[in-house]
């Protein structure tokens, strides 16, 4: 039994906008019966270019019926501009959340979207880009390595949920993982290092950060800090208030300070406490 | 809450009320170990005899010859594990397209472990491929191992005369026997059957404890080492509530099956028409003559199986899918594609499974609520309205 939403579940027992519109200004078809689902929206515009009315069509399961009622509901109202940047992600979102192995549903939203504003503006149709990669649902390495990056994905089974690859016959699951890997090498780039600071600019960062970022915080807690001096990369302070005699003041110092001022000023920092 | 109608039988089963009350003592007072010396735990090797010789009874075997084991999958994996290990020289295996998950992913393992598993295709209506089961039996071939009735379609191989032709070869003849055993008669004396696996919570027994038919004479080889129980063939402390739990079942399991083969069936068979006279295009997957009485698998096109599920879910209505959106994998049953059921209806098909608690108005229930689900789907899917534009 899947987890459904309370949402999900009134969108698939009551889905809104049901049908076909006969004279509809945009149509986008997506799936397949072998595929195990298939949508086709239609949308009509109203004088000013906004989406007057949308509707669906959908054979699929729960959460593909739910996700197109979502869809239609969402496109009510938007100029064409706004509608476009609606992603799987919104649709989900609207519907509170979608199980992870039934993302594929509300990307099949987005794609029947896209393809009915191109149909409108009559542009052509483009064969998706780059090589296939499952052959059981016609995935191509791009799409698959554009939402590794998108949506994060760390599992063959995270590729599966949201495009449907490798949800077959399973041949491509050593291609899915490499995409896997390609991009997860690439997610931890070394670090780039920051411009050099004068003493002078790093004074004067350091007083900003405190400032701005870190005495709001501890005031939050009724505590309080002081710049005494910076002595190349040490910087000394002393703490007021609660922060002096709570016990977690050098937790606080090590862990918030110094990690704040590292990241905003410069990573070599080292920060001290001075008694006054 | 509404009321539950339970048709999914084939999953799991309720617990027979007698079967509760035959294990109860045996979770309280009767706590002991029979492995003791004392006669408090000792003693309680009388029940767990007393249960073998019922499970014996039920399958036309002795005793001796049965092994509990914690359910289906350890029974499948126990006998296939000793069938290959006892015949070292031998690196063959023959099994189905058809078999449940626990046969099929086992012998992908040992496919992957370097041995040749020949894989007998079904024809459409989920009959065994009987020319290329034959030809498939090699000098190499260690075990065959090929299920008594499908678990989807309910489709019946007869396991008996197939094992015929492996015992004059020498070869193990193992059968998946969980979906059959309370539901069809089953005599294993005179057949080749050398290994047979069952599940207790497949015929009203409790979940956790099946057992596995093991031929007088049949190499063996544990899974489990350790302690001796089992006569050594199956190491650690006897589930005892368990066993007794199964003994009862069936010990029960005559009478249901009387009630299987006449009123059930007749449910089954009532069901199904009304069903298909009632909702145009649909078809029953798998040959309507040689199955199990309780089961039906009925497929639904243009629509898909689990937006048909949860609609019934809201009626109360059990039933299950053979649809890939159910699974966790994406592609239909590999049952029903390996019939040939094409996608259309593949992915819309529904496993309706009775059992002798199965009353006529629940039947009726299904049969007047169903035909409305499926027009309420068909409106949304564009396929429906693609095909009747076709017809015109």
């Amino acid at each position: 039994m899947w987890e459904y939403t309370e949402k999900v579940k009134d969108h698939f027992l009551h889905p809104r906008n049901v049908g076909v519109i006969e004279d509809a200004d945009g149509v986008g078809e997506v799936g397949s019966l072998a595929c195990g689902d298939a949508l086709t929206l239609y949308f009509k515009l109203d004088g000013q270019g906004r989406i007057a009315e949308a509707r669906f069509q959908t054979f699929g399961c729960a959460s593909a019926i739910a996700s197109s009622s979502a869809l239609t509901e969402m496109l009510k109202g938007k100029t064409l501009e706004e509608a476009a940047r609606i992603t799987n992600d919104d649709i989900a979102a609207f519907l509170g959340e979608l199980p992870k192995e039934k993302m594929h549903c509300s990307v099949m939203g987005q794609e029947a979207l896209h393809k009915a504003i191109a149909h409108y503006r009559g542009e052509a149709e483009t064969p998706p880009e780059g090589k296939i990669v499952c052959e059981c649902f016609g995935v191509t390495d791009r799409a698959i390595e554009a939402s590794v990056r998108e949506h994060h994905l760390t599992e063959i089974a995270d590729i599966t949920g949201y495009l449907k690859a490798g949800g077959g016959c399973g041949k491509c699951h050593g291609e899915l993982q490499r995409i896997i890997d390609m991009v997860r090498g690439e997610a931890a780039p070394p670090l780039p290092r920051p411009p050099r600071l004068t003493n002078i600019q790093k004074i004067k960062l350091i007083e900003e950060t405190l400032e701005r970022e870190i005495k709001p915080a501890l005031k939050q807690d009724g505590g309080d800090i002081q710049l005494v001096d910076v002595d190349g990369n040490r910087v000394l302070v002393n703490l007021r208030g609660t922060c002096a005699s709570c016990s977690a003041a050098e937790v606080t110092l090590k862990h918030y300070v110094e990690a704040k001022l590292r990241e905003l000023v410069t990573p070599e920092l080292v920060v001290e406490e001075v008694r006054p | 809450m509404k009321p539950i109608v339970y048709l999914d039988n084939n999953a799991t089963t309720r617990v027979a009320p007698a079967v509760i009350q035959a294990m109860l003592p045996h979770f309280s007072e009767r706590y002991g170990n029979p492995s003791s010396m004392h006669s408090f735990g000792g003693n309680l090797i009388l029940d767990v005899r007393a249960a073998r010789a019922r499970v014996a009874e039920l399958l036309g075997a002795q005793p001796e010859e049965i092994l509990f084991t914690s359910g289906g999958t350890e029974s499948d994996y126990t006998a296939i594990h000793a069938a290959v290990s006892s015949n070292p020289d031998k690196r063959h295996l023959v099994t189905s397209r058809v078999e449940h998950p626990a046969i099929k992913n086992l012998f992908e393992q040992y496919a992957r472990h370097g041995y040749r598993v020949t894989v007998v295709p079904v024809d459409q209506d989920g009959h065994l491929d009987l020319d290329a089961f034959h030809r498939s039996l090699t000098e190499d071939t260690a075990v065959v191992s090929l299920m008594w009735a499908n678990n989807e379609t309910g489709v019946l191989f007869p396991v008996a005369e197939l094992s015929q032709a492996t015992r004059e070869r020498g070869i193990v003849f193992h059968t998946d026997a969980v979906q059959a055993v309370g539901k069809v008669p089953i005599r294993l004396d005179g057949t080749g059957i050398d290994l047979l696996s069952l599940s207790g919570h497949k015929l009203h027994g409790p979940k956790g404890i099946g057992a596995l038919y093991v031929r007088k004479g049949t190499k063996f080889k544990p899974l489990f080492v350790g302690g001796h129980q089992e006569s050594g063939r199956r190491a650690g402390t006897e589930n005892v509530p368990g066993i007794v739990g199964l003994g009862q079942a069936c010990a029960q399991a005559p009478a249901h099956l009387a009630d299987m083969q006449d009123r059930v069936r007749g449910l089954r068979d009532r069901l199904e028409a009304e069903v298909l006279r009632r909702v145009p295009n649909c078809l029953v997957n798998g040959d309507r003559q040689a199955r199990l009485p309780n089961t039906t698998s009925i497929a639904f096109e243009y629509v898909e199986g689990e937006a048909i599920l949860l609609m019934m879910n809201e009626l109360g209505i059990c039933a299950s899918s053979g649809s890939a959106c159910t699974s966790g994998s994406l592609e239909p049953s590999h049952v029903l594609r390996a019939m040939g059921v094409p996608f259309t209806a593949a992915h819309g098909s529904i496993r309706f499974s009775l059992s002798t608690f199965t009353t006529a108005a629940e039947v009726d229930f299904v049969v007047e609520e169903l035909p409305a689900i499926i027009v309420r789907l068909r409106e949304m899917s564009p396929f429906w309205h693609q095909a009747q534009a076709a017809r015109g």
